[in-house]
């Protein structure tokens, strides 16, 4: 595992969004430093989804304030979000159906990396930089197939490529494994795992909590719209609070 | 086929298609027929662009189409105008630079609706787009200078440049307009902006998590649409030489520039150009053969027959039987 860096990576302060009355997050206080793999959980309908949409821009929080890397992303929309290095895989996969896996990676090369100065693709370079990142998720023969074709399993592999494909200093991924089966939650750990390993920092929004233990360097727990619990995965799941909401009275 | 092949290629056609016509055709009827159908080829191809590739349907054909109409009438009225109130004599504005000019106007009404409404998706898009149409036909009913309500009568010059009668001038000049909006739509098909498109049409929230600057790309094809339907409208004061709000701003218009893509396919530039010839010319033929008012009842069934039958077009019906067949 690379070196956790002192400065904050993400520094969220007092985040807090409502949909009508009914608040779905509330003073959310959160720091990611470089390189953790942070893992996101909490019962359904405590605001894990909301908050990676308030972070990713699909959603504006009214309340608090981001920074990433230092730089405020208050009133930054998703794709000025993506261009920062932040990226995000859907919980329901979202491909883009009518294009075949390649242009499916295509989309974020051409729209956010060779935005980036200094990082600009040739054609071919964004060929094999697609051809990569499929065979990085074990879908390398099915490049020229559309994503109908493809299981549940290789759908969320895809929909984790091209958030990669984005060139991510921070990924979320939001519920990547809900779903799979054991074997299948071992190869999407696997890729999770040596993502970080090339030094992308890495989010885990999921209810399998084997795999959250697992993969988690720290656990954060929401429920309700706070933060209950933010610590080494062990100690976290001890606190009373948590077993709490998880378990009940 | 590289881009600056396929333009020389359809400039070619459109030229050589132009010579021909002129060379061997005429039957003044046969140009008054073409031209309409070679506006539907620019219209379709132009509704196309946002609705086809981007994903949003638009109804407001009409009233980008009208509006490039009436802004040739302000041009052909000009220079009377400016005699009377100024004393200033300028020559008649030619009908190129009408055309130029309607684009201009249509483009930029197309970019400020597009911003008022293109957070709205689906039927929601689509009813603000008839209600533009709307919007715009009420003010062209209560201005007066333009004709108002009761319409406005446009003659036409004496002589034609390239020589002939001026409708073949102005089934020359669709020609070419044609040509254009073929290219452009070609062009953006396979270009970044197209991927771009197409990714909006899929997903859109998964598009802006891909780092696709949505609502610029939905600005831009909102505006690129609106301009080459309302240079289809410019030469129509000439064509029909009366124009009306109810004719002008007829939802004929907006309803075969939906049905012509959806009949031709959608997916790719030649869907709507086969649809547009089809239709077009199937309207054109009923409306000599049978009655004009048969030619919606015509678009009305062949809708509902794609729609039930072949979704994806004529287009999407080839390219299932070629798969079809290598499978």
């Amino acid at each position: 595992m690379p070196e956790a860096d002192a400065t904050p990576l993400l520094e969220v302060q007092g985040l807090g969004k409502r949909f009508g009355g009914f608040v779905a997050l509330d003073g959310i206080d959160l720091t990611i430093a470089k390189g953790e793999r942070l893992g996101l959980i909490g019962p359904n309908g405590s605001g894990k989804s909301t908050l990676v949409n308030c972070l990713c821009g699909t959603l504006q929080n009214e309340t608090g304030t981001v920074h990433f890397a230092g730089r405020p992303l208050n009133g930054l929309i998703a794709h000025e979000r993506t261009h920062l290095g932040l990226a995000r895989s859907f919980q329901l996969p979202k491909p883009f159906h009518s294009m075949s896996l390649i242009d499916n990676l295509r989309i974020p090369l051409l729209y956010t990396v060779n935005k980036r100065p200094g990082h600009h693709l040739s054609d071919t370079a964004i060929a094999e930089r697609c051809a990569e990142l499929l065979k990085d998720v074990g879908l390398a023969d099915k490049a020229r197939r559309r994503p109908r074709d493809l299981t549940q399993v290789e759908m969320r592999k895809l929909e984790l490529a091209r958030a990669v494909a984005t060139g991510p200093v921070l990924l979320f991924a939001d519920e990547a494994m809900a779903g799979l089966s054991h074997s299948e939650i071992e190869e999407i750990l696997a890729v999770l795992m040596r993502l970080n390993e090339e030094g992308i920092t890495i989010v885990l929004i999921e209810h399998i909590m084997s795999a959250v233990m697992s993969f988690s360097t720290r656990l954060v727990v929401l429920v309700a719209g706070h933060k209950i619990a933010d610590g080494p995965p062990q100690e976290a799941i001890r606190n009373p609070e948590v077993e709490r909401a998880y378990l009940g009275e | 086929m590289r881009a600056p092949l396929f333009w020389l290629i359809i400039v070619a056609v459109g030229l050589a298609f132009i010579v021909l016509t002129r060379s061997f055709l005429t039957n003044e009827y046969f140009y008054f027929a073409g031209y309409v159908v070679l506006q539907y080829i620019v219209l379709s191809t132009a509704w196309n662009i946002l609705g086809g590739y981007t994903g949003y349907t638009n109804f407001g054909t009409g009233a980008f189409f009208a509006s490039g109409a009436y802004c040739s009438v302000v041009l052909h009225k000009l220079p009377t105008l400016l005699h009377s109130a100024f004393g200033l004599t300028i020559a008649p504005i030619p009908l190129p630079v009408m055309i130029l000019a309607g684009g201009l106007i249509s483009g930029l009404m197309g970019l400020g609706t597009g911003y008022l409404t293109l957070r709205l998706r689906g039927v929601f898009f689509a009813i603000a787009t008839l209600a533009l149409s709307i919007v715009v036909q009420t003010l062209i009913v209560n201005w007066d200078y333009v004709g108002g309500s009761r319409g406005i009568y446009i003659i036409r010059p004496a002589l034609a440049p390239l020589g002939g009668g001026y409708i073949q001038y102005l089934f020359s000049l669709m020609t070419l307009l044609a040509v254009v909006a073929v290219g452009i739509a070609r062009s953006i098909e396979r270009s970044r902006l197209g991927l771009g498109l197409h990714s909006i049409r899929d997903d859109e929230l998964a598009a802006e998590a891909s780092g696709v600057p949505t609502l610029r790309l939905k600005l831009v094809a909102t505006a690129l649409s609106g301009a080459l339907m309302g240079m289809a409208g410019a030469p129509l004061p000439y064509y029909v030489t009366y124009l009306d709000p109810t004719s002008s701003f007829n939802l004929a218009y907006a309803v075969n520039s939906v049905a012509m893509p959806v009949i031709g396919g959608m997916t790719n530039w030649i869907g709507p150009v086969i649809g547009a010839i089809l239709l077009g010319t199937i309207q054109q033929v009923a409306t000599v053969t049978i009655s004009s008012a048969l030619n919606l009842l015509i678009v009305g069934l062949l809708l509902i027959f794609f729609v039930i039958i072949a979704p994806n077009g004529i287009v999407g019906m080839v390219q299932s039987w070629r798969r079809q067949r290598e499978a």
